[in-house]
């Protein structure tokens, strides 16, 4: 089996781990908050932000990273942490807000931390920008050749922190990659409507690094690309930006009713879902339908198991809400 | 005691609106009125607003004076600042009071110091609302309620409705006020459908245009052995356990401050020197916040001691938790106001 082989089975894999997490979220997510949808009730609270149909972005960039690469993701970060390789039992749990979760239930599914791999994300537009800049220049001040990467969405290249981080990684040759996750819309808000120009890609060259865009949501694009920017960051030459154009086949949370979203949009981005497209695109390249069904069931059978145990997982105790606040 | 909740409908009255919708229909009257005021924000305009805020200002307005913005908050409130020093009044939204973080500087350092930079010469006639509060599991930038960090920032005025009638009238005298004014509205109490609503929050709301006065509070119910201090959704927590309390023959008088800057301590020490005991709840950190204040204004003021020491509910001086079964513990509710209040009266009793 190639290297090629072996990566793109993985990326394949990823993808429908992603996917089949997010397909088991969706029930979980509506017990207890029926026939009234609300959304303090269930054992999923609060907001959800789902990540069908961005898989490609997350393993496309991820298949080129170590375990000693950082990653800094937003509030829609679940295929990231699958592709960066986060726990996927605690990771569970942790969503759920169970005892054994990456944080104890702490944090939930906007702010997941597995030092392990490296990974963090958080709830507030751009925030991880400047953090995967600063785990850049750990790396390169340690003497590392690991990286940083900071997915972002393209709403986020309209904050200030974007602006300023761009310069600052530029200005220190930090060695990270920026990852505009492209679905076109902050919310309800289409890019159109709130971005100055049509590719964030071309904003990197008022910073004086190379701009990269990819589109057709494509795994074995994005792979091709993010492997220039990571080598351009892992061999001194400093950061980059890619802009990936993607899909958000849900809404911006669950239980929104997208008003906004012109009709049979979500419909023809479901006819490109870009799973079963790469499936079809593997198999007319040669590879077995038995070995991409194995992948899939082992897929499966990893995000079956981590409900299981999140589900079985024990509440921590209350109390316990006062430890870590401070180290 | 007798006396109506003013959280609770009036005989006869027709009008039961959510808080949404009476700051929606106060922004929309007083665009009518006034052609100087515009609304800006994220999701504000075919949206309506996450939060319900702005419904149908949009269509009814258009988007030049209806924006959705760009997620760039400290431009777009660096230029709302702008704007109200330059003849208009704009009413901008941020959608959640943890997103302030980012944009702090236009509202601390310029919103808040125009007048009085300028020596008066330039005001800052500007709204910003803002939701607020937790419970509903959506974890610690999601959750907070900042009362008083904005309380403690001279130069703004900081509003909160506990119900649709003061949500609207406080509107009103928000958009006429010549100061920033901080509106924050607690997604408790919202009345948006998908995010649960303690009922008292729905209240009769005059269509007329009326205002509730900046920097006055409520007793939204009479009482001789306590008073208890709320806002926001910690009133109907109080209200609550006020009539819990009742049945046993305590009788709590509930003091809704609806606004944190600046603060009616008028109204809060006639209570207190009244009833002689004082609870503060708030669903903010507890450390520096406004139960500290309430307390202080209280013993700075009264010449008697109280008949018991002033006690404080609010959330912990810790980030609030995602899951539910810690966030629960934590935030304050009506029963724990109510065996508080068990205790400071049993210890004299």
């Amino acid at each position: 089996m190639s290297s090629n082989h072996s990566k793109r089975l993985w990326m394949y894999a990823q993808m429908v781990k992603s996917r089949y997490f997010e397909d088991l979220i969706k029930p979980a997510y509506f017990e207890g908050k029926t026939p009234v949808f609300n959304m303090a009730k269930g054992p999923l609270p609060g907001e959800m932000h789902l990540s069908d149909g961005q898989e490609p972005c997350a393993v496309g960039v991820c298949a080129h990273l170590r375990p000693d690469d950082t990653i800094t993701a937003t509030h829609r970060p679940h295929h990231i942490a699958i592709a960066k390789g986060v726990d996927l039992n605690a990771m569970a749990a942790e969503i759920f807000g169970k005892k054994d979760g990456l944080a104890g239930g702490r944090g939930g599914h906007m702010h997941l931390f597995d030092p392990a791999v490296n990974f963090s994300c958080s709830g507030i537009i751009a925030q991880g920008m400047g953090p995967a800049v600063g785990a850049a220049m750990a790396a390169k001040m340690r003497g590392s050749d690991a990286i940083a990467v900071a997915f972002l969405g393209e709403g986020a290249a309209n904050q200030g922190a974007f602006h300023e981080s761009l310069n600052l990684a530029s200005v220190w040759k930090a060695p990270v990659v920026f990852v505009i996750e492209d679905n076109s819309y902050g919310i309800s808000v289409p890019k159109s409507a709130c971005t100055a120009v049509a590719s964030n890609a071309d904003r990197a060259g008022g910073y004086a690094m190379p701009g990269h865009h990819v589109s057709g949501n494509d795994p074995d694009a994005v792979y091709a690309i993010a492997g220039i920017a990571i080598e351009w960051a892992r061999s001194g030459s400093g950061p980059s930006l890619i802009e990936i154009e993607t899909s958000r086949l849900e809404g911006h949370f669950m239980g929104d009713p997208e008003g906004y979203r012109p009709k049979d949009e979500v419909k023809r981005l479901k006819e490109r879902d870009p799973i079963p497209a790469y499936r079809a695109r593997l198999v007319a390249e040669g590879f077995e339908e038995a070995e991409l069904d194995r992948a899939e069931s082992e897929a499966r059978g990893k995000v079956d198991q981590a409900f299981a145990f999140a589900r079985s997982n024990d509440y921590p105790e209350p109390k316990e809400a006062f430890d870590h606040v401070f180290a | 005691m007798s006396l109506p909740d003013a959280t609770v409908e009036k005989p006869g009255a027709e009008r039961r609106l959510t808080i949404a919708k009476a700051m929606s229909e106060a922004i929309g009257q007083e665009m009518q009125r006034d052609p100087s005021i515009l609304v800006m924000g994220e999701d504000i305009g075919k949206m309506g607003g996450v939060f319900g805020t702005t419904t149908g200002l949009f269509e009814t307005f258009g988007g030049e004076r209806v924006r959705d913005t760009p997620i760039s908050e400290t431009a777009f409130i660096g230029a709302a600042v702008g704007m109200a020093a330059n003849g208009l009044r704009p009413i901008v939204e941020l959608m959640f009071v943890d997103f302030f973080g980012v944009c702090m500087d236009a509202i601390y350092n310029l919103a808040a110091k125009q007048s009085y930079f300028s020596g008066g010469k330039v005001s800052c006639p500007m709204v910003l609302m803002t939701s607020v509060g937790g419970g509903y599991g959506d974890a610690g930038q999601h959750s907070q309620c900042l009362y008083a960090t904005f309380g403690h920032l001279p130069g703004m005025k900081v509003v909160i409705p506990s119900n649709a009638h003061d949500a609207k009238g406080l509107m009103l005298s928000a958009i006429r006020d010549d100061n920033p004014v901080i509106f924050m509205f607690h997604k408790a109490l919202q009345g948006m459908g998908w995010l649960g609503t303690v009922a008292g929050s729905i209240n009769d709301t005059p269509e007329s245009e009326y205002l509730v006065p900046i920097g006055k509070a409520s007793i939204v119910r009479e009482g001789s052995d306590v008073t208890i201090v709320g806002l926001g959704v910690t009133v109907h927590h109080a209200l609550a356990a006020a009539r819990n309390l009742a049945e046993t023959g305590i009788d709590a008088e509930v003091l809704d401050l609806r606004t944190i800057a600046p603060l009616d301590r008028e109204s809060i020490l006639a209570s207190v020197a009244k009833t002689g005991r004082l609870l503060v709840v708030d669903d903010d950190y507890l450390s520096c916040g406004i139960g500290a204040e309430v307390i202080a204004t209280v013993c700075e003021a009264l010449p008697a001691p109280l008949k018991c020491p002033p006690q404080r509910i609010a959330h912990p001086d810790i980030p609030i938790p995602f899951t539910p079964v810690m966030e629960h513990f934590l935030l304050p509710d009506a029963q724990k106001i109510e065996s508080r209040i068990r205790a400071m009266l049993g210890a004299q009793r």
